[in-house]
């Protein structure tokens, strides 16, 4: 439910607003993560964290990898990113992600492969209204 | 009437831009209602705008069900666009529990064989996500289809669907299992890496599975072989595709042969370790190692690999090398030893993660030859260590004390340093083991009680430290006054002192009601153990007759009676206790008076009777202390032992029936009581207690009591408790007669009493009217 969502995140900042600078980027979660079992693994940028919750299948290190390639990702994509750009455009994060996780698991871990597969999808969007002539401004 | 709607940024900057809760509430709440509005009149156009906004309001967290159906209708659609934000909203909005999910379904098998690529894409995504169980039993064959695929991207998705579906309905393990050994020849590593990871499943789920890819283990092998060699392409596509690798071997660790072995050398060897994804690797070969059956000399370059990474400076890789090391210190123990004094080093670290594993891993290595040094560590630890490791700490501390100690004093002392440092961190039971564990080591009474009357004296907040001293002080109070001890400096000290102490426990806000009870029994049983009068003793015992806390206000009314009637048997009660068997948790003191009520009242001879009933109840003193004597004698809820004592007294055990007591005799403030208990065993007995006392403001002194019966029966008086009946209700003088009564003649009893009283000497000579008839029937 949306209530449980919003806890879980308010939860989750809370821990992660805490850490210091020089600590590991590891974290057990909170009890409603789901406890001992699942970890937060995260990268402080500037203003935000970058956080991932995964199980214990998952390599820490890896994940760490991950994010790194996500944020490089986002960069190449929006050109310079900035906060602004991920509170703005926050369809166009979603669908960069699913480009990368699908389902809870590592799909492509290739920034180049993922960067090729938005810039098509984008295409054929803008394909579309230009079909549709319409009056108004699309987003 | 629509007004023109608002561009998913402008509403975006309008929701930053309200000051207050409120007013971005309200906000939304009017957008809402527009979106309401456009979905009822079912404007096309612009279905997918407003559906972006509904979503951008939901991960803010406000309620966005009513934008169900039109995910629907958006996916429907034949615009990418639409489709594009109606999966993204079924994907967010939509799960198995609500019923509008299935009826994506027909959509979704649309899309997937439509044959353009993002749309599948897309379609195979929202199925990953969200599909339900009937969802992925209807659309198994089309994405079987697209398992063979020319194009990568579809096929990389389609695997992992796979691999969704699989865990939602196993029995579609047998439809996906086939393609995986062709899946195996690609190149692409996207979909190398989907299919590891469909193997894995595949093989975590069905042994049969399991059997079958063995056979591609060495194909397996020759592929990572040739990953590494060539080296990297790109850094991140390796860290993905090698740890899979890794773990499939981990899963078909029996036919792992010397090929593995060697690769996982190659690779530990290889690895460029100045990168994170080399790192990683690594990570992955070490646990591979361990998992699979590996040569000795194999395990151990593995620990010491983990123990290079100890040393490095990265934090994060620290901390995965102790993770690693914790799993691995069961079976490894003796190389990770090797290791040990880095681990400790660990411990001083101030991230609060690392401390934590640090500390893990530190009681694991505890052994019994490093056990003195490890536990000097881990007390230094202790003392600085966060509070929310305190606990954990102190009972690893404690646990490993248990199970390493190599002399009985030197686990006293650990558990003491413990006690001290992180008193209010320990676990419940660690005073009563604590206690178990002194009484048991007799030579070291006198050291222990010595310490921690030191340490009492310090410092009494630390709850189960001054439980555990009181209960010492009041066992072995004798030994703490008697002199000296070698192993500690001599210390004077003095009567008045320890009771001082002890009654500042009992006053102090810190102590807890347990705590309070444990120094009132202490008290008592130094009436016995010291030398001096108990006048203050008794003092202390009769302010707490009053007290509010119930257990307290019980004790100290025992405590009281004991003084006053049963003076004679307090030094039975009290006596020091026998060893208790441990028994678990339960080995403390309420175990024990239960225990103890549940012996007496196996012997008490008549159980339907109502005085066994007074029996269980124990001491129930509480109403009317003074005058009747019809009770079972006090019996003190400590000294579980001396309760068997007390039936070998020559004190009556309690009669059949009550014989309600007599005043016989009152003048200015000094009366005398007689109370009459019939032993069961033995009917023509009976015993008379006489009681002495006195509400006057001056002292009775010299007090004389002498009796005398009918010739038909005998009497036999015993020594009196004393002579002395102090003023105001003071101690009051007991004796006791034996009448022996083998012909149930009728008791006729004469009394004589000299005492001096107001300084003046006064003898009374009277027969004793109304005695009860059950006295002699």
């Amino acid at each position: 439910s949306e209530d449980t969502q919003q806890q879980i995140i308010r939860e989750t900042f809370h821990l992660v607003s805490k850490r210091d600078e020089n600590v590991c980027n590891f974290l057990e979660g909170g009890l409603l993560i789901g406890g001992s079992d699942n970890k937060l693994i995260y990268r402080h940028y500037a203003t935000l964290y970058f956080v991932f919750c995964v199980d214990s299948s998952e390599s820490e290190l890896g994940i760490l990898d991950l994010i790194q390639v996500f944020v490089e990702t986002l960069d190449k994509c929006f050109e310079n990113v900035c906060e602004l750009d991920l509170i703005f455009h926050v369809d166009k994060v979603h669908n960069i992600l699913a480009e990368m996780v699908m389902g809870g698991m590592v799909l492509e871990t290739n920034m180049n492969e993922i960067v090729t597969q938005i810039d098509a999808q984008n295409k054929l969007e803008k394909s579309e209204t230009f079909i549709f002539q319409s009056p108004r401004q699309d987003r | 009437m629509v007004a023109p709607s608002l561009k998913l940024q402008d509403l975006i900057e309008e929701i930053r831009g309200a000051k207050t809760q409120a007013q971005e509430r309200e906000v939304i709440q009017k957008e809402c209602a527009h979106i309401r509005a456009s979905f009822r009149d079912g404007d096309p156009v612009h279905r997918h705008r407003q559906l972006a906004k509904l979503l951008y309001v939901h991960m803010l967290g406000y309620p966005a069900h009513f934008g169900q159906m039109e995910c629907l209708k958006l996916i429907a659609s034949s615009r990418f666009t639409d489709k594009r934000v109606g999966y993204l909203g079924a994907m967010l909005l939509l799960d198995e529990r609500h019923d509008a999910h299935l009826l994506i379904t027909n959509s979704i098998k649309n899309d997937l064989s439509q044959g353009i690529q993002p749309v599948q894409g897309l379609a195979l995504c929202t199925l990953s996500t969200m599909g339900s169980a009937e969802m992925c039993r209807d659309l198994a064959p089309e994405v079987e289809k697209l398992l063979l695929q020319p194009s990568p991207y579809v096929r990389k998705k389609a695997i992992l669907t796979a691999v969704h579906m699989i865990r939602k309905v196993p029995e579609l393990s047998s439809v996906f299992l086939p393609p995986c050994v062709h899946l195996l020849h690609e190149r692409h590593h996207g979909i190398l890496l989907g299919t590891i990871t469909l193997i894995t499943e595949l093989c975590e789920r069905s042994p049969a599975a399991l059997r079958h890819f063995r056979k591609v283990v060495p194909q397996l092998v020759q592929i990572l072989r040739t990953l590494v060699t060539t080296g990297y392409s790109t850094e991140h596509s390796i860290s993905g595709v090698s740890d899979p690798f890794l773990q499939v071997g981990g899963h078909s660790s029996k036919t792992m042969t010397n090929t593995s072995p060697l690769s996982s050398t190659q690779v530990a060897t290889n690895t460029d370790t100045s990168r994170n994804a080399g790192n990683a690797v690594l990570f992955e070969t070490v646990l591979t190692i361990m998992d699979i059956r590996s040569a000795a000399g194999l395990r151990v370059l593995a620990v010491n690999i983990l123990g290079r990474f100890l040393l490095n400076s990265d934090r994060n890789i620290r901390y995965v090398a102790l993770t690693s090391l914790l799993r691995l210190v069961q079976s490894d123990h003796s190389a990770v030893q090797r290791h040990r004094p880095t681990v400790v080093d660990c411990l001083q670290e101030t991230d609060a993660s690392l401390s934590r594993r640090a500390l893990e891993l530190s009681l694991a290595l505890v052994n019994s030859s490093n056990v003195r040094a490890m536990m000097q560590e881990l007390q230094a630890f202790l003392e600085s260590c966060p509070p929310d490791l305190r606990a954990d700490c102190a009972s690893g501390i404690l646990l490993a004390a248990e199970r390493f100690a190599p002399t009985k004093r030197w686990h006293i002392d650990t558990i003491l340093h413990v006690l001290t440092t992180a008193g209010t961190h320990v676990r419940d039971d660690a005073v009563a083991n604590l206690t178990q564990l002194i009484g048991g080591a007799q030579e070291l009474h006198a050291y222990s009680v010595r310490r921690l009357y030191n340490a009492l004296a310090e410092d009494i907040s630390q709850q189960p430290l001054v439980q555990v001293a009181a209960w010492c002080i009041g066992e072995y109070g004798d030994l703490l006054l008697e002199g000296n001890c070698e192993e500690i400096e001599p210390l004077q000290v003095d009567e008045e002192e320890v009771l001082a102490l002890l009654e500042k426990v009992l006053q102090s806000h810190m102590s807890l009601p347990a705590t309070r009870g444990y120094a009132l029994t202490a008290l008592m049983k130094l009436s016995t153990r010291l030398q001096g009068d108990n006048n203050r003793i008794r003092q202390v015992v009769s302010i707490y007759r009053s007290c509010l806390d119930v257990e307290l206000q019980q004790r100290a009314v025992e405590y009281d009676t004991l003084f006053r009637k049963y003076d004679h048997m307090r030094a039975a009660i009290l006596e020091k206790m026998p060893l208790v068997e441990r028994d678990g948790p339960q080995a403390d003191e309420e175990a024990k008076e239960s225990k103890a009520a549940a012996q007496l009242s196996e012997a008490a001879p008549a159980p339907t009777e109502p005085q066994a009933s007074q029996l269980l109840d124990l001491l129930d003193l509480l109403d009317g202390a003074s005058g009747d004597a019809q009770h079972p004698p006090p019996l003190d809820p400590s000294p579980g032992g001396a309760l068997v004592y007390l039936l070998d007294l020559p004190c009556a055990p309690p009669p059949p029936a009550p014989i309600p007591d007599l005043k016989v005799f009152e003048r200015e403030g000094v009366q005398l009581n007689l109370s009459f208990i019939r032993p069961p065993e033995n009917p023509a007995l009976l015993l008379i207690t006489a009681t002495a006392t006195n509400s006057s403001e001056g002292d009775v002194t010299d007090f004389i009591c002498q009796a005398a019966v009918p010739k038909s029966l005998q009497l036999q008086l015993q020594a009196p408790s004393g002579n002395t009946v102090p003023a105001r209700g003071g101690l009051p003088i007991t004796q006791l007669f034996r009448i022996l009564n083998p012909n149930k003649a009728p008791l006729r009893l004469k009394l004589r009493l000299t005492y001096n009283h107001f300084h003046q000497s006064v003898q009374e000579i009277f027969e004793v009217n109304n005695l009860p008839v059950e006295s002699w029937q």
